[in-house]
Formats: C-alpha cells, structure tokens, sequence
C-alpha cells in the first residue's frame, strides 16, 4: 500500500505547563517537523484597557501590576511618568534614583523566573529551585517597600507610596551579592552543558531584519545585535545617570538570547549598587497640592492638606487635553503607555504598548520548519506573561 | 568617596550628553516637518506638538505611501512600526472631524526618534488600508484594532478576532459598548429557563 505524506494538526495548550500560561498553538506537523503554527490567545482576556478608562487616575494604577505580574514596579513606573509627563510633574531626585532601582530589581525578578521555566522546560529540573529561591530575595524587598509581594502598586504618580523602608539599603546590598555569587552557579549548570547547549543552539533564530519587521523589541531584538534599549535611547527617570552596557547578541538564536538575558542581570546588578550607593536624599513624594497626596502629618495638623487630601481620594485631579506616550524598557521589551485625556479626571483611553503580545506574533517565523521539541524551546525564549499579552 | 566622585563626574557628563540629545531631536522634528510638508503638503492636516511629541493629523488615503516615503527616506529611516492604537471620540468636540482615531506609533532606530501619524475616521464603517505589506508587526496590531475597536483594515490578510472569542458581539472598547455586560463564552442552558415547579 502506498504511502502519501500527510500533515496532522494537533493542539498545544491553552492548558501545557510548557506554554507559559494559557497559550495555545495549533500546529500542522510532517512527522515531527512543524509546517505552520498558529498562536491562538485571548484565553486571559480580562478588559482591563477597558476597566482603566472607567477609574480615577491614581485608581487606575493597581491594574497595571495586574498586566505582567513578574514586573510589577515596571509596569507602575510606566504609568506614572505617562500621568507625570501629561500632568508636567517633575518628581525629587529620591523619587527617581529608588525608582531606578526598584524597576532593576523587577528586571532581575523577571529574569529569574524566566531563567528558572526556561530551563525547566528544556529538562533542567533543578533551575527552577535556585531562581526561585532568589527571587525570594526581591519578593521580600517588594513586601518591605508595600507590602505586597506581587501586586506592589509601590511606585505612585509622584511618587512612592511610602518612604523607603529603614533596611532597605542593606536588603539590596545582600541581594546583589548573594544573586551574584549564584550566578555563577547558574552559568556552571547551564552554559556549558551540552544538552542546554544542542536545545538552544541554533534553535529559534530570526535575523536582524525580520526583527525589525516584527516590530520586536527588548532581549528579543538584542539578541540579534540590534542595539536598541529604551534606557539608553530614550532615557527616563534618571537613567542617563547611571553607567551600565546595553548586552548584545549576535545570532539571535535562543543561547544567544540565554547569554543576553545572564548579562543583562549583571548590568541590572551594577545597577542597584549604583542607586544605593548614591541615594540622595529628600523626600519620597513630588509637592504638588490638589495631585499627589500631602504627607499624613500635614492631613492630620492643616485643614488645607486635609482638603486636599479628601478631593484627591474622592475626585482624582484633572488633566490637561491631549495624549502622551511614555515607553519605558520593561523585562520583556518596550512597554509603552499611551493616555489620551479628554480634560477629565478619568483617562479617555490608555492604551498599553504590550512588548510580550508583538513579540509573541513572531512565533510561526521562529518555529516553522523546525522540530515539535523546538516549539517548547521557541515560546520560552520569547518569555511571554500571559496576562500582559491578553490584558 | 570614590564613588562619590565617580557619580559626580557622571552627572557632569551627562549633562553635555542631554544638551547634545535635546538638539538632535529638534532637528529631526525638523527633517521629518519638511519631509511631510514637501512631498505631502496636501494630505497633512494639521500638525501637533503637545508634549514635545510631534504628530500628524493626515488624510487616511494617503497612510500606505506616507509611510512607504518614510520607510525608504534615509534621512528619517522609519524602521520600525512601534504600535497601532485607536480611539473613540463618541459624545466629545473631537468627533467632528470622525468619530474614531488610530494612531500609528513610529521609531526611527537609527535617529532614536519617535513620532505618530494620526487619523480621523467615520462613526459609519470606519476602514482604512493595512499596513501589514509593510511590517509584518502590523498583523497582530491591527488585528487587535479591529477587534476591540471595530476599524476595518482593507488588504489584512487574516483580520479576525484576536483576543474575544469568534463569535462575540460588539467591539469592547467603543464607548456606547455597556461594560458591565457578559457575553458568557460557554453556557450549559440550550433553550429559555425551565419552568419552576414548586
């Protein structure tokens, strides 16, 4: 009997511990050679553009941790200097220098739990134990500055919420060298060894052009050498202060992409002790009555910052008409906040540049014509959340 | 102290580095001005400057060579399609000049220069030619305009759904959509209510 090739297709997800979430590929396979993939999303759909339109600017704020849950001071950051930028606030020199290290600590948070799955999914079980015990680190530092461990909600239009905890100076300096010592581990189990090596060489490459063309952004345009970070492009919140390297790679395949994300932890690293080292020091809101909140003493001692205080809490404040873009250089990419104001104290939309969405639609280029185990490689190095890539 | 120094040192730098950014973006806003005014002086509308973030309102006939003449300009070199986005300006002034606004967000790589083209389009089957035999990024972008939003894209190759199911009612980011209401993706009920029997 003749034997006639013939494509099946099959399903991958929504519900695969491998697909980072909700995700699901239908892909038609030869064998096991992936001839089309098709990224289905939308599962984790929750509105919440929508839901942001509906609330008071400072209101609006807690929903922003709720998009990429592994970045949560990132996607605060942007938000704040979108309202900041509209509203012309220009914040103290505190405010910026804790900000930038706040967010260097979400990158590093990210990067580990993308360090720790990465692996995980490629057969390297124990990764996931060590990153997570790192980011353990991070998590504590979040729960010192608000309380929260996740969804922080620290950074705040104007500001923070608070003042920085007492400690905070030394929770940071322990982390650095502690994440830096076990980096070093993380290099001995993975970079060197073969079988991390055979799954991620030469495995979901793209080249410099169709990056571009894709409109990717963050490790996954830099991994094809592609010299594009918003930090250093754009600067915002003090970062043209600060000395580190913008990481490179030179492929743009998936070890590449390893490499950029290891280097990209160290610079973040050298970061933080830049931050703490030159703290200076003032106050840990912007004074801007009738916008930012006055300090509690002042609610409690002047009938005017009570007043304020009330209007802020029930009304919100106003905006100017117009729209502003704000992008600021999140784990995953460029994320951008685009607010557009119709002059009243609610936003008329906000939009959210999603850098893990663009980069997701990618996928097809970056599997196509290769084998099913690639697929599982492919969706790790693109480091998708999917709540950010739904909203 | 030394790193005191250090930093101290630093700022300095980066103050000549500021002032020396500051003027490269004047002058870009100035090439991409001349750019538009020259070759598409009728179908720019109006320009915008809010911010220190240049935008152009244009005729949405003329997007696809606009943006082509961008792309292949070297002196603008627009390379990147940074984001689609829309607007619906429902019960505002801005309503006049269309009901709804997409906003196409571009980044020169090479200048590290942002700015946006803007469009008005009709409350009445708003449509507007795709982007996507430009940039492939354009895909998933403006399936997703269209899909909360409801602005067609002619020439798309696959414009359906992105993030609502297939068959949903209604673009979820129009204003006179409720935004309280479910449209349950999965139900057990087939018909009306049983009745109740006491």
């Amino acid at each position: 009997m003749a034997t006639e090739s013939k494509t099946i297709t099959i399903n991958m997800g929504p519900q695969h511990p491998a697909t980072h979430g909700v995700l699901r590929v239908v892909l038609e396979l030869e064998g096991e050679t992936v001839v089309k993939a098709r990224p289905v999303v939308g599962y984790l759909h929750t509105g919440i553009e929508r839901t942001m339109e509906s609330k008071l600017y400072h209101k609006a704020l807690p929903c922003t941790d709720r998009m990429d849950y592994l970045a949560p001071m990132s996607n605060n950051l942007g938000y704040c200097l979108a309202v900041e930028k509209l509203m012309g606030i220009e914040v103290p020199e505190k405010v910026k220098w804790a900000r930038v290290c706040l967010a260097e600590l979400t990158r590093i948070n990210s990067h580990l739990v993308w360090l720790g799955t990465h692996a995980l999914d490629l057969g390297a079980m124990s990764m996931l134990l060590y990153t997570f015990r790192e980011r353990e680190l991070v998590l504590d530092i979040y729960e010192a500055c608000g309380g929260q461990r996740m969804m922080s909600s620290y950074i705040r239009i104007g500001g923070l919420a608070h003042e920085l905890p007492d400690d905070f100076d030394t929770r940071v300096r322990e982390l650095i060298t502690t994440v830096r010592e076990r980096m070093l581990d993380y290099e001995d189990l993975l970079t060197n060894n073969q079988i991390f090596i055979n799954r991620t060489k030469d495995v979901a490459v793209i080249s410099a052009e169709d990056a571009i063309n894709f409109s990717l952004t963050g490790p996954m345009l830099r991994g094809c050498g592609i010299n594009y970070d918003v930090r250093k492009a754009q600067p915002y919140s003090g970062y043209e202060n600060f000395d580190f390297e913008v990481a490179l790679g030179k492929k743009g395949d998936a070890y590449d992409r390893y490499l950029l994300r290891l280097k990209e932890m160290r610079e973040s690293l050298k970061i933080c002790q830049q931050a703490i080292d030159g703290m200076p020091e003032g106050p840990f809101r912007a004074h801007v009555p009738g916008v930012v909140l006055p300090p509690k003493e002042d609610v409690l001692t002047k009938m005017e910052s009570l007043i304020f205080h009330f209007k802020i809490i029930t009304d919100g404040f106003k905006t100017p008409f117009g729209a502003v873009y704000q992008a600021i250089e999140s784990p995953k990419g460029e994320i951008g906040f685009y607010i557009s104001s119709d002059g009243s104290n609610k936003p008329h939309r906000v939009r959210v540049r999603p850098p893990a969405f663009i980069n997701l639609a990618c996928l097809p280029k970056l599997v196509e014509g290769s084998l099913l185990s690639d697929v599982i490689c492919a969706i790790g190095t693109i480091d998708i959340v999917l709540g950010e890539v739904d909203r | 102290m030394g790193t005191q120094a250090r930093l101290g040192f630093q700022l300095l730098g980066i103050r000549i580095g500021m002032s020396q950014t500051q003027g490269k973006m004047a002058g870009m806003e100035e090439k991409v001005r001349s750019l538009m005014m020259t070759r598409f002086a009728d179908a720019v509308i109006r320009e915008d400057n809010f911010c220190d973030q240049q935008s152009f309102y244009i005729q949405p006939e003329k997007l696809v060579e606009i943006c082509e003449a961008l792309k292949d300009d070297s002196g603008v070199d627009v390379q990147l399609l940074s984001d689609i986005t829309s607007l619906d300006w429902l019960n505002h002034d801005q309503e006049k000049h269309g009901r709804f606004e997409v906003i196409y967000n571009l980044y020169s790589l090479t200048h590290q220069y942002r700015f946006f083209l803007k469009v008005h389009l009709p409350a009445d089957k708003p449509h507007i030619a795709s982007l996507t035999d430009l940039w492939n990024g354009a895909n998933w972008l403006e399936r997703e305009v269209y899909d909360l939003m409801g602005i067609v894209f002619d020439g798309h190759p696959d414009l359906t759904r992105i993030l609502t199911p297939d068959d949903f009612e209604g673009h979820p980011l129009r204003k006179d959509f409720p935004q309280n209401w479910e449209q349950p993706v999965f139900s057990w009920n087939k018909d009306d209510p049983p009745e109740v029997i006491n």
